[in-house]
Parts: C-alpha cells; sequence; structure tokens
C-alpha cells in the first residue's frame, strides 16, 4: 500500500496556494462531461454536492435519508471555530491551527491542519451570506465564544443548534442546485458497495430502500461523505444510522482505514437509564464555560445535591487543573469522570453520573442570561430525565461521539484507491488522536465547500477514463457480492435480533476499546468480537422481505459491518503501544495519570490494509513530521 | 407499565392499511416513546412477527425524521416535543395509544407509519435559499445585522421539517413550513434581494404539492415541536400580497 501524503512544499502558509496554483484545472466548457458521485449529505457532502454542481460538474449525490437536511451534522450544538480575531484576543490562523494540532496530541498532518486553519475565515463569511442566523451582538456584529479548553473566543454559534443552522444552510445551497439541475439527488439509496476498474473507483452500488432494488451508477470519481463509526459502540450520540458501511465497504476494496482506534468520548452526556437505552444524549460542551463540576467526597452520599455543603463536593477538574479547570480537553474531561464514577462516587440512581452545576453561574449572572445561552440545552435535559437543570444540578456522563480515525486520504483527500475520496468525518484527517470543540462543523465545510471542489479538479485533469457501462462485469460482481450477502442475512432464520447483537458488541468494544484500554483487554475483544460475528451469522433473524422497504435489513447489514470493522478497531488499538490524545492505555501514563505519548515510536499515522474477513490485517505507517510545531506533552494544569 | 397499542399497518402505498393490536409490556416511565416502539419490534421480531415500520434517527428531536399521530395528536401529547422526545412518564399503566402515520395528500404512505416528504424539499427547491456561490461571500462582519433581526430569522429558522404541522392542519396546509422559510430569509438583509420572488415561488410550490390552504385555525403552531408560531403566515401572507402588487418586469 502506497502512502504518499502528497504535502506540497514550501512554507507552511503557503503550501495550500502554492498548490492550488500548481493544480490543473478542467476547462470550465469540459466540467459538465465529468460525472461526479457524492455519498451522504451532511455538511460535507450537501456542501461538496452543491459547490461542485455551481462548478459545473455533473453530479449525483445519494443519501439514506428521506431527505437531505436529516444527516447526523443537524445535531452539532455549540459551534464553529474560525480564526477571525474578531475579538482582538490574539487569534490568528496560526494559533487555531497550533491549538488544532496540540489538541490532537500531535498525530495529524500539519499541512492539512493549517489548510483548515486558512480555510476557517471563508466558511464563516459563507455561511453568514447563505443567511446562517449566527448570534449577534448588540451593534450586529457576529458573537462569540471561548469553547472546550480554548483560551481565545473564536467560536461562532446558532443558540445551542449551529449544525442545524449550517446544516441548512448547505442543504438549501444543494436544493438551490438540484433545482438548477447541475445536481441529481437520490434519497432512500443506502450505499452498499464500492466499483473498482482496474484499481481505480468509478462508481457505487446502491439499494432503494423503498423496493428493495440493487441500482448501480458509474462516473469519473466517487467521493464519501458517510461520518463516523461512533455507532460501533451501540450506544453512542451518533444518530440511530450512523454507520461505517459505506467506508468499511471501501475498505474491503482497497482503501486504507487510518488510526481506527482514534475515538472520541465526549464529556457531557445524560447517563444511560436504563437497559433499554437506544442512543446517549449530549449536552454541548459550552455548557461546560459556566457549568462546575462536581461529585459529592463520600461515597455513600445520599443527600439531594443542593443539600450537599460546599466544602464535602469534591470540583475535581478544578482541583488537578487549575488553570483550565471545567474547560479541560474533551479526553481527560471523560477520563476523569470515569475515574471519579468507578471510584464509586457517581451520582444518580443508577450512581452513574456527576454533577454540572449552574448555582453559581446562575447567582452570578441571573438566570436569564444562563437561559439565552443555553436555554434549549435546559429544555431538552428536562424532556430526557424530567429534572429541572435551573434548581438541580444535571448529571453528566461520557459517551462516544466522534470519531478522529476514517479512510486514510493524501493531501487532495483522496484515499489509497484512485479517484476514490473521503470527507468530513469519514476521513481522519485532521483532528490527530483528539478533536477539539467546535472543530468537526469546520472540518465538514472545509472540505466540503472548498477543499474537494479544487482538488477533484486536479484529479479529473489528469485522468482520461472511459467511461463504465452499468453492466460492465466489474458493476455485475459488486451486485453480485451485495446480493449474495443480503440473501444470507435474509436466509439466518435464527431467533435473536439485529439490536441484540449489536447491544452485544457495542458493550464489548466499550469495555475493551473505550475510554481505557489494555493489552489484555484488547487481545480478549480479538478472541470474542469472531465468535459474536460468528454467532451473528448463525442465530440472527431478520423479519420481512429483501424486496420491500424493510429496516431490520438495513440494520443488519450495518450491524454485520460492524462486526467486522470492530476487529480492525482493536488491532490497531493493540499495535499502538502509547498513550495519546483519546487513545489511552493503562500502561502509558505519566505519574499524573495523563496520556503518555511515546513520539519515537508512534509519531505516525497507522494505516490498515484489508487481508480478508478474520484475518489479521496488514500494519502500514505514514511518518508525520513537525516542522512548525513543537512537540510537548500536553499540559492543562 | 403495561399498554395497548393499536398501531396502523400498511404494507405500501397501494395497500389499504388497517390498525392492529399489541400489547406493550415491561415499559418503564424512563422510556421514550420509541424506545417503547423498539421493545414492541424487538418481541415481534423474536415471536416471528414483522416490527412496525417508523422513521427516527438523532432521536434529540432535531433532525425531524420521526414523527407519527399518537392518539390523534402529531408527536403526542406533550408540547414543545417530537415523538423522540416524548418519554412514557407521559402515559400510565394501562393506557391505550393510537399510533397512526401523518395523513396528507401531499405525504403517500411508503410502509406502516413512513410517508414521503420529499413535497417540502421540493418547496425549498422552488426559493428556499439564498443565491450565493460558494467564495462569493463578503467578510462575516460586512453586513451587520441587529440582534433582534438575527434572534427573529433564528426562531423561523429552527424548523425541523418533521411535517407535524401539516398532519395537524384540517386542511394539509404546509403553510407553516413554507412560512418559517420564508420569514427566516426575509429578517436578514441578505434575503432582501430575492424577498419576493422567493415568497412566490414557495407558495406556488406549495399549492402544487397539493398542500391546502390555511384558513386560521392554528394547530400547526400547537403542533410545531419547536414552538414555530403562526405569525410567521401572517408575514408570508404580508409579503406574498405585496409580491403581487409589486410591478414586476417580467
Amino acid at each position: 500500500m502506497q502512502l504518499n501524503s502528497g504535502v506540497p512544499a514550501g512554507p507552511i502558509a503557503d503550501k495550500w496556494d502554492n498548490h492550488r496554483f500548481e493544480m490543473k484545472l478542467v476547462n470550465p466548457a469540459n466540467k459538465r462531461k465529468y460525472d461526479v458521485i457524492i455519498v451522504g449529505t451532511g455538511l460535507a457532502g450537501a456542501s461538496a454536492a452543491a459547490t461542485m454542481g455551481e462548478l459545473g460538474y455533473n453530479v449525483k449525490v445519494f443519501t439514506y435519508h428521506d431527505s437531505p437536511r436529516r444527516a447526523h451534522s443537524i445535531a452539532a450544538q455549540g459551534g464553529i471555530n474560525a480564526a477571525k480575531n474578531y475579538q482582538n484576543d490574539g487569534d490568528s490562523v496560526f494559533r487555531l491551527f497550533y491549538d488544532t494540532v496540540k489538541g490532537g496530541d500531535f498525530r495529524s498532518r500539519e499541512a492539512n491542519v493549517y489548510r483548515l486553519a486558512q480555510i476557517s475565515l471563508n466558511i464563516i463569511d459563507q455561511a453568514v451570506a447563505q443567511g446562517v442566523p449566527f448570534a449577534r451582538e448588540y451593534g450586529g456584529l457576529l458573537a462569540n465564544r471561548s469553547f472546550g479548553g480554548a483560551q481565545v473566543s473564536r467560536t461562532f454559534y446558532a443558540r445551542g443548534q449551529t449544525g442545524q443552522q449550517l446544516l441548512l444552510g448547505a442543504y438549501q445551497a444543494l436544493e438551490r442546485q438540484i433545482a438548477a439541475g447541475t445536481v441529481e439527488i437520490a434519497t432512500r439509496h443506502e450505499m452498499m458497495d464500492v466499483v473498482v476498474v482496474d484499481g481505480v473507483a468509478r462508481g457505487i452500488v446502491t439499494r432503494n430502500m423503498v423496493t428493495g432494488q440493487l441500482e448501480s451508477y458509474t462516473g469519473d470519481a466517487v467521493v464519501l461523505a458517510t461520518g463516523g463509526y461512533s455507532n460501533v459502540f451501540f450506544l453512542s450520540t451518533n444518530a440511530k444510522h450512523c454507520n461505517v458501511t459505506a467506508t468499511w465497504r471501501a475498505h474491503r476494496r482497497g482503501a486504507g482505514f487510518a488510526n481506527p482506534c482514534f475515538t472520541q468520548i465526549h464529556p457531557t452526556c445524560i447517563p444511560p437509564s436504563g437497559e433499554y437505552q437506544s442512543k446517549l444524549t449530549l449536552m454541548s460542551e459550552s455548557l461546560r464555560n459556566d457549568g462546575r463540576i462536581w461529585v459529592p467526597e463520600d461515597k455513600e452520599e445520599k443527600r439531594a445535591p443542593r443539600d450537599i455543603p460546599e466544602g464535602e463536593r469534591d470540583y475535581y477538574l478544578e482541583r488537578l487543573y487549575p488553570s483550565f479547570g471545567n474547560l479541560t480537553p474533551r479526553d481527560i474531561a471523560s477520563r476523569r469522570a470515569k475515574e471519579m464514577v468507578d471510584a464509586g462516587h457517581g451520582v444518580g440512581e443508577r450512581e452513574n453520573g456527576v454533577y454540572l452545576d449552574f448555582k453559581d453561574a446562575i447567582e452570578r449572572l441571573g438566570r436569564d442570561t444562563i437561559s439565552e445561552r443555553y436555554g434549549n440545552l435546559f429544555e431538552m435535559y428536562e424532556k430526557i430525565t424530567g429534572e429541572n437543570p435551573y434548581d438541580r444540578p444535571m448529571r453528566i456522563y461520557p459517551a462516544p461521539h466522534y470519531t478522529m480515525g476514517g479512510l486514510w486520504v493524501d493531501y487532495d483527500l483522496m484515499t489509497t484507491v484512485p479517484g476514490l475520496f473521503a470527507i468530513g468525518e469519514a476521513n481522519f484527517s485532521d483532528h490527530g488522536a483528539n478533536r477539539l470543540g467546535a472543530s468537526a462543523l469546520m472540518q465538514g465545510l472545509a472540505d466540503g465547500y472548498f477543499v474537494i471542489p479544487m482538488t477533484i479538479g486536479n484529479y479529473l485533469a489528469r485522468v482520461s477514463h472511459q467511461p463504465v457501462p452499468t453492466d460492465h462485469s466489474a458493476v455485475k460482481d459488486a451486485e453480485k457480492d451485495v446480493r449474495d450477502r443480503l440473501d444470507r442475512l435474509m436466509s439466518v432464520n435464527g431467533n435473536r435480533t439485529v439490536d441484540d447483537f449489536h447491544i452485544e458488541l457495542g458493550r464489548l468494544i466499550w469495555n475493551e476499546c473505550g475510554m481505557e484500554r489494555s493489552k489484555e483487554g484488547l487481545e480478549r475483544a480479538l478472541r470474542q468480537i469472531p465468535e459474536l460475528r460468528e454467532r451473528f451469522w448463525n442465530e440472527v433473524r431478520v423479519p420481512g422481505s429483501a424486496a420491500d422497504l424493510n429496516q431490520s435489513l438495513e440494520k443488519a447489514g450495518r450491524v454485520a459491518d460492524f462486526l467486522e470493522f470492530g476487529e480492525v478497531m482493536c488491532y490497531d488499538a493493540l499495535t499502538r503501544v502509547e498513550s495519546c490524545g483519546a487513545h489511552y492505555r493503562v500502561e502509558h501514563t505519566t505519574e499524573e495519570g495523563e496520556a503518555k505519548r511515546d513520539d519515537e515510536r508512534y509519531a505516525h499515522v497507522a494505516v490498515w490494509e484489508f487481508t480478508g474477513v478474520g484475518e489479521a490485517p496488514n500494519r502500514h505507517v505514514e511518518a508525520l513530521e513537525f516542522d512548525n510545531v513543537q512537540l510537548s506533552q500536553r499540559s492543562y494544569k | 407499565m403495561k399498554l395497548t397499542l393499536h398501531v396502523w399497518r400498511q404494507k405500501g402505498p397501494d395497500d389499504s392499511g388497517r390498525h392492529e393490536r399489541y400489547e406493550a409490556e415491561d415499559v418503564t416511565p424512563d422510556m421514550s416513546f420509541l424506545e417503547m416502539l423498539d421493545l414492541v419490534n424487538n418481541r415481534l421480531t423474536e415471536t416471528g412477527g414483522e416490527p412496525i415500520a417508523f422513521e427516527h434517527d438523532c432521536r434529540e428531536g432535531i433532525c425531524g425524521s420521526c414523527g407519527m399521530m399518537i392518539n390523534g395528536v402529531p408527536h403526542g401529547p406533550k408540547s414543545m416535543t417530537s415523538a423522540c422526545q416524548l418519554h412514557m412518564r407521559s402515559f400510565k399503566d394501562g393506557d391505550e395509544i393510537w399510533i397512526e402515520p401523518w395523513k396528507a395528500l401531499a405525504f403517500p404512505v411508503l410502509k406502516d407509519l413512513v410517508v414521503d416528504r420529499s413535497s417540502f424539499d421540493r418547496i425549498i427547491q422552488a426559493g428556499g435559499y439564498i443565491s450565493v456561490r460558494t467564495g462569493s461571500a463578503p467578510d462575516g462582519n460586512a453586513i451587520p445585522v441587529p440582534k433582534e433581526d438575527a434572534d427573529a430569522a433564528f426562531d423561523a429558522a429552527t424548523c425541523i421539517g418533521c411535517a407535524a404541522c401539516v398532519a395537524a392542519c384540517p386542511n394539509a396546509s404546509a403553510m407553516l413550513f413554507t412560512s418559517a422559510k420564508v420569514a427566516h430569509l426575509a429578517h436578514m438583509p441578505q434575503g432582501q434581494t430575492e424577498r419576493y420572488d422567493r415568497v412566490l415561488s414557495m407558495v406556488a410550490q406549495h399549492d402544487a404539492e397539493g398542500f391546502g390552504n390555511c384558513t386560521n385555525h392554528g394547530a400547526c403552531q400547537e403542533a410545531c415541536p419547536k414552538g414555530i408560531s403562526i405569525d410567521y403566515i401572517a408575514q408570508l401572507n404580508r409579503d406574498l400580497i405585496k409580491a403581487t402588487l409589486l410591478d414586476r418586469p417580467e
């Protein structure tokens, strides 16, 4: 497997400009001759489709939802970073770049991150021009807040619904292009496989989710904007349908999978309330700006939180990290919460959370200000728990939320399969081992609006393709693989539900490859996952018919892929014998219990090559070079 | 809790459909309504039945996928709450619950509780956007927006496109949905250029999709899980009248 990052030469601040100048351009009159297939319509996919449509490419975009507006980007709450320095507090492109590389614990590619920080400026402009109703100050200018450990206020937001508003902006731009005829959309179509012809990605096989028919589409390039894989844990903050299928199918066709063990656990989610729990709900990290996290000192504490005197509370983040306090990065805040609950300080009926308390903030700023800032989050919390956070501290606990790992891509966002690109959360490129808050929206939109529309031209201008008809043998072979697999799922006819297996897999991965990983645990998981997979294929029951709208079958296909994917995640965690960012190996910690990196041996991206189901995958590495950032032990004391 | 469900089952658009009765056992108050349906579906699967098809995804009230009539009310009894955020503490042991899909000419049933809402996308295609090419935007702070306008635009823009407004309306009108987008963009200086063309095209598409007109029942705003106000419909009507009267060259 060749891993050529293709990072342009020159000083970091000039790389993207130089590269854009050196790129081959597609003649405007020729753009419509190129068929670009995009899978996924979240922030990355919708913005990419709209922009490439505007440029004149012939775009075909696919979503498994009934409308592009349903993609899970819609649920992002807190905000989007940009190095505008509107607050005059010392921010700059370099500082955003630096913070992102450091926040990612020095496991991301410098050049990509720098480009991201540069483009962050354009994203805000673009979104404002689209009419995204960002928060404003009384003078009418854009408001900012500090977010998730940043010491400058660079986060733009639309109350607690920033993802919704940005997605609707991209969705509207996309619908405009659909009306203009430059983009064609197929809703309720799920990508089942990538078609590779002579080593080059030339199309996809989809399943029409209403009729059950397999439909194939071919073109000159395929872009996957299919999100992350947090649902491998079953319980996560991802929407129920989020899955690894598109990226996993691409991986099976030759695309390297990078750093699959880098999964982010978000510190502020609502703890599970029972065994029937189907998903977890995130409470925006912005709450940590004003809320204070604590647990009772006494493990046997039974009093209501308000009755516990100050002296008997442990504000552990403020105690351990006096300068960052409640705003320590996500990985640290999450691990410390787990530590407190594991030590017996958990709160709530199930003793599975810590308190996030707004009492002091309400006294200091008034209830109205708190309501203005977090009103919708407080309402959401009350709907779910039946408790009112104005009067009683919230209970929170970490939950899987985002995956930094994803398909390996070069500087042009192309995977190891020529012609196959990955954007947004589906790729691995920008967040290293830990993503900073308010950076996911930034990356999705940077990739979609500003990177891929340029770099795909650089690819298309260099290739000369013969059209691939949909009766080509590679298409027919891929269709047959998909059909065989669906038939196999339908014919097991066992007695256990798909959810049952998903829950079991999720529990296993959470225990062994979640917030803490150990050699012993990972080896245990690698023994258990194949057994579980085998039981799945012998005992699962998929009711109904494949030639029909069948939600059980949709789920079964995704869970079957998670059952393969979980293994490579554990291999990755096992072979990265260091702790970094969200990857915390219990054997590798500092004396204070922080993640201890091993830069000599692991300052690289691990890229996995598929060798067969149940076979140990091959590990390749892309060495990371840091010319602009000094590697240091992260310290938030 | 133990509940009796009467659920609309329909194999496809051509099937006439019927209510079927299910007993939901071991329901707990902290379960969401959709988790209660998961429970019923898993039992159905284990006992050889076919689970009830219903749409859902984020399960936190923002994606707009879920939506069903619960005892004749869109999204059920709790105000400003989508079905996924409705919890079983709103019901009591022994309750009977009638669960049906959205009923509107413009929303054909695909299966059970799943309907086709693509008409909403076509209303947006007709003009629910600001025409700005990627890359051509001025600096974000070049156009100040008074905070009140930004807030009003935001309130309208929170629509999740679930279509409860249509399901609640005796005329199956989608005016609340349409007006929310019209009002969102009309409150922003960026949206002024296309303001009157937008309202004309979007309303024309709304009518072409087979939605009825608004006769001021107000049922839509009661049903809206995001609390979108029918004031926006009034605003749409003002803009529509103005647009119709404007001297616009063909």
